[in-house]
């Protein structure tokens, strides 16, 4: 089967485990995914599948992909995503994936769109410590120094200044499965997951799982 | 299609996966009440249940994760336990007195000690009485 499906964050919340105890968890709606392609053999990403998630108003979507989804034979989606197969057997297009990909999958992996914060400064951006506000400070947030002078006169790369933060991929590995839904698609990971509520994530089976 | 109404979404989908967790009865009780709760404890293998008396201080949250925080006096030092409403741990809870108060949260009974930490006694009926009574 397929090693990744596409879903949707839906936000945060808790729920008791076994032993009573409370689990931060994140509740995701995974799928239902539809295959819109299987890659062909031989060339770039021979064998890969292409999946599709959440219906799109045929307004919205351009003509070319408008015939690359009726060759499919499938609704048109708003998002699609190549991913690898596990394993030989291979889906036909227009084959519906949905949560239960993942059933009996201990931890998985979740990519999604951190948060924008726009141009940051440096004490968000790079958990500078600041200087006092009061006392005489007159230094506040700034980042201070960027280098010494003659030597190397220039500023060496990497060095942490104020720009663009957040609206980046980010991955967070090894999320513990506390429960799945297949019958409202949901899954429910431990931990919290990049992106605001209702951003599009992509859920796929731990790559390099704990305890290996 | 996309915009189906009737598939939950959203916040209603957080909803429903917190329904389960819910206790389908929880006594009724407020912000002054003095309570018992019977807390199921785990110590060496053993579990026990011991009963917290104190006054009910503050509620919080909402569907399962509504908490509620109870303060006592044990040896002259303030104790407050904050519980998870809806926990499989708290077994019971039952309100021994009813207080009469005009705030949500109750947090000026921490400044205050002795005899000035008692609470008025609420001797008016409810509306969940009627409620409790109908059943």
């Amino acid at each position: 089967m397929v090693k990744m499906l596409i879903g949707k964050k839906v936000g945060m919340t808790q729920v008791f485990d076994d032993e009573g105890r409370l689990v931060p968890v994140t509740v995701l709606q995974v799928g239902p995914c539809t295959v819109t392609q299987v890659k062909p053999g031989g060339g770039e990403n021979a064998g890969a599948v292409q999946v599709g998630f959440d219906d799109a108003k045929p307004k919205n979507v351009p003509r070319p992909l408008m015939g690359h989804f009726r060759k499919a034979g499938v609704k048109p989606k708003k998002v699609l995503a190549d991913t690898e197969l596990d394993g030989q057997q291979s889906p036909e297009p227009g084959q519906q994936l949905t949560v239960e990909v993942f059933e009996g999958v201990t931890h998985v992996d979740v990519q999604g769109v951190s948060k924008g914060r726009g141009f940051a400064g440096v004490v968000k951006r790079h958990n500078f410590s600041g200087a006092p506000e009061t006392h005489g400070g007159r230094f506040g947030r700034r980042g201070g120094s960027i280098g010494t002078s003659a030597t190397p006169s220039r500023v060496l790369k990497g060095k942490k200044m104020a720009g663009h933060m957040g609206a980046e991929k980010v991955t967070i590995r090894n999320l513990e499965v506390v429960r799945i839904d297949p019958e409202h698609d949901l899954m429910l990971v431990k931990g919290s997951v990049a992106g605001s509520n209702g951003s599009y994530v992509r859920v796929r089976k731990a790559v390099m799982p704990p305890g290996r | 299609m996309a915009d189906d109404r009737s598939t939950p979404k959203g916040q209603d989908l957080l909803r429903m996966v917190e329904a389960p967790d819910m206790k389908e009865k929880v006594p009724a009780f407020r912000v002054g009440d003095t309570v018992d709760v019977d807390v199921l404890i785990k110590e060496s293998g053993r579990e026990r249940v011991q009963t917290f008396r104190g006054t009910c201080i503050a509620r919080k949250g909402d569907g399962n994760r509504e908490t509620f925080t109870v303060r006592r006096i044990v040896q002259g030092e303030g104790v407050e336990r904050v519980l998870p409403l809806h926990s499989p741990h708290i077994r019971d809870i039952r309100v021994v007195r009813r207080g009469r108060v005009r705030r949500a949260k109750l947090h000026y009974l921490r400044q205050r000690t002795g005899r000035a930490t008692r609470v008025a006694e609420d001797l008016r009926t409810r509306p969940e009485d009627k409620e409790s009574e109908g059943k």
